[in-house]
């Protein structure tokens, strides 16, 4: 079963369910990151890589693994196109990660612009990754928009806190049809297995591995973690009670016809 | 009290630039308002001054216990109050904990990267009578201004060793390197370095929305000192004399269109506790309005000068200073603290690790002799230094030592859009 639970990002098949972050870490860590967490997906910052030093990121990075550029630094949706653009043009190929934050402090991501960015960026042919907040408007719009995929934040990026927004995780889950990637804010291998439980497409996660004390073993535990969330969303979770037992006479064992 | 003695005469000046210099240092009746605009200043609609005023006004840190501090410390977020804990004197014994806290809240924001920069000083012309820097007007030092080959050349070695942000540098003085000069600068530093910052004296929004378009994106400003009554006492002569058209430069920048803006007093100047507190919460106010606004913090303290090597920090020691950059990392996690090379080696070495997020490296505050300096290429017409620097470290060394300590080196992070 497992070989065959593969899922799609603009025609592209993937197999891993881990998309591994690139910032806030050493480079040569990336290599050993990226095998160790089985992933084929990495997000890279398209400020970080423009560089003319030769410790450039993207000579660190596998052939095999596709990049997933993100256009943080964007403030509005036409910056975020221009960054998309730079992207392409360094050979990023055509996957982009939308983030535009209007607040420095918080990072959280501007959601109008968001949407209109996703709408120029799919019509000039970009497979768009929109980093979101989770909205389910929002997320409508998206997948009219064009979007591959959503990415609701979990908690404030960086924050390691978790599923701060799990109600509302939930129902976009529940109720978009396109794949959800849950990212921003997962701290720990159990937070990252509780997103995949409830039925997320896939995890991205960043700080938590970069702020790990062995970058490449925690990558390796959040493969774990990310796994066994997808297993048991698979089979189907057994019952977990909220409160107390259940009653061992039926409540409705008084109706007669 | 220990005082600085900043007054310095020196045997260059002809007898009535002598006596109009200590008229100016002795008698305040012959020194202009310090509070009133001069013409041309623009003054724009604002209450930040106001608010960070009177918080700085009401701050009495003596009144702070331990226990305010541990409560601070377990709060989740900091709030003012909680900040003004952090930098009371009652703080001190807590500082390792205090480091602690800052490095998770640096790691979290900031993973383990920080980021490199070199400054460019391209004039040091001043028209400002400002008595504790080596660049102002009395003082007796060789000045220069880079002509437009001679900054390319600058710009050319500093980048062959791999430097992509720089900042760059003039001292004030608006006739000998004007608004347009520097916009040429900005542009070919463009060609240069993916990353330009301006470190100049204020100008007017339209004017920074000049300089944005040429290139730069970044705005630092040091207030200096934010008490303003001492304020008046170090800054006798000029355009900067002129308080709130100072305070209000980062506003103005921000109004212009650059993307961060950069704020920090000279500690050492007056008291530093309430300097401190002033410059964060001018970050932490402007950030309420501006949230889209990066931000960053500096911490210089005060060094000796050409013909004045006495000058000192006096009350802010290194642990001193230490909490003053634990406490801004804790109260404002997300802004950037850069640590100068007005510090030694061992101190910055030890301040990345908890709070520092950006150092420069590579640096010379003198005009021209970045060839001389980089490729041991003599060259006898350098313009003199603003102050002098205690870690020589080249970029090279810089960035390994970074690296040797396990953290991420970052050249660049940015682009201009």
């Amino acid at each position: 079963m497992k070989d065959r639970d593969t899922w799609f990002l603009g025609g592209k098949e993937f197999h891993s369910r881990f998309i591994l972050g690139s910032g806030k870490y050493s480079m040569e860590l990336i290599r050993a990151a990226v095998e160790q967490a089985g992933a084929e997906i990495i997000t890279l910052a398209v400020r970080r890589t423009n560089t003319k030093q030769s410790e450039n990121i993207l000579d660190h990075i596998p052939e095999h693994v596709t990049l997933l550029p993100n256009t943080s630094g964007a403030r509005t949706a036409e910056e975020a196109v221009r960054i998309a653009r730079m992207a392409r043009e360094l050979g990023c190929g055509n996957f982009v990660k939308v983030e535009i934050m209007k607040d420095s402090k918080y990072l959280l991501p501007d959601n109008q612009e968001t949407v209109r960015a996703t709408r120029m960026l799919v019509g000039e042919g970009f497979v768009v990754l929109p980093y979101m907040y989770p909205d389910l408007y929002t997320a409508r719009a998206l997948v009219d928009a064009g979007a591959a995929a959503v990415m609701p934040l979990a908690s404030p990026i960086g924050s390691n806190k978790g599923l701060a927004t799990k109600e509302f995780i939930q129902i976009i889950l529940d109720e978009i049809d396109l794949p959800v990637i849950v990212d921003a804010g997962i701290g720990r291998p159990s937070q990252a297995c509780e997103a995949m439980e409830m039925g997320a497409a896939a995890i991205m996660a960043n700080t938590a591995i970069a702020t790990a004390g062995d970058i490449p073993a925690m990558a390796g535990a959040f493969r774990q973690a990310i796994e066994a969330g997808r297993a048991a969303c698979l089979s189907g979770l057994g019952r977990v009670l909220e409160r107390g037992a259940a009653a061992s006479d039926p409540l409705t064992g008084f109706l007669r016809d | 009290m220990m005082q600085n003695q900043f007054l310095v005469d020196s045997a260059g000046l002809n007898e009535k630039a002598l006596e109009r210099k200590h008229r100016l240092e002795q008698d305040a009746s012959s020194r202009t308002s310090h509070m009133e605009y001069m013409e041309g200043m623009e003054r724009i609609s604002s209450d930040i001054l106001e608010k960070v005023t009177e918080a700085m006004t009401g701050y009495d840190y003596e009144r702070y216990t331990t226990a305010d501090v541990k409560r601070a410390l377990s709060h989740d977020t900091c709030s003012v109050e909680d900040f003004k804990a952090l930098l009371s004197p009652a703080a001190q014994p807590c500082l390792e904990e205090m480091a602690q806290r800052a490095k998770r809240e640096t790691s979290r924001h900031f993973g383990n990267t920080v980021y490199l920069f070199t400054p460019l000083y391209i004039a040091n012309y001043c028209e400002n009578y400002c008595v504790y820097c080596g660049f102002n007007c009395y003082n007796d030092i060789v000045r220069r201004k880079l002509s437009t080959e001679e900054m390319e050349r600058e710009m050319k070695v500093i980048a062959d060793s791999g430097i992509e942000e720089i900042l760059l540098l003039t001292g004030e003085s608006r006739h000998m390197s004007d608004v347009h000069y520097i916009g040429e600068a900005c542009k070919l530093a463009r060609t240069y370095f993916r990353n330009v910052g301006l470190e100049i004296y204020p100008v007017n929004s339209e004017d920074y929305r000049y300089l944005h378009a040429c290139g730069a994106d970044y705005v630092t400003v040091f207030q200096e000192t934010y008490d303003s009554e001492r304020y008046e006492t170090l800054h006798l002569q000029g355009r900067k004399r002129v308080y709130p058209y100072r305070f209000e430069a980062q506003e103005r920048a921000i109004l212009g269109g650059m993307r961060g803006v950069g704020f920090s007093a000279l500690l050492g100047l007056a008291d530093f506790r309430k300097d401190a507190l002033a410059s964060a919460l001018h970050v932490y106010y402007l950030q309420r309005k501006y949230p889209y606004v990066e931000y960053s913090l500096s911490c210089p303290r005060l060094r000796p000068i050409i013909n004045n090597d006495g000058i000192r920090p006096l009350d802010v020691h290194e642990t001193q200073l230490c909490q003053v950059l634990c406490a801004y990392r804790i109260f404002l996690p997300y802004v950037g603290i850069t640590v100068s090379s007005r510090e030694q080696k061992h101190f910055r070495d030890g301040i990345i690790k908890i709070a520092a997020t950006k150092v420069s490296a590579g640096v010379s505050t003198g005009i021209g002799d970045h060839e001389s300096k980089y490729n041991g290429e003599e060259k006898g017409d350098a313009g003199d230094e603003q102050f002098e620097i205690a870690d020589p470290r080249s970029f090279a060394a810089m960035y390994q030592d970074i690296a040797d300590e396990g953290l991420q080196p970052v050249v660049n992070d940015y682009v201009y859009v």
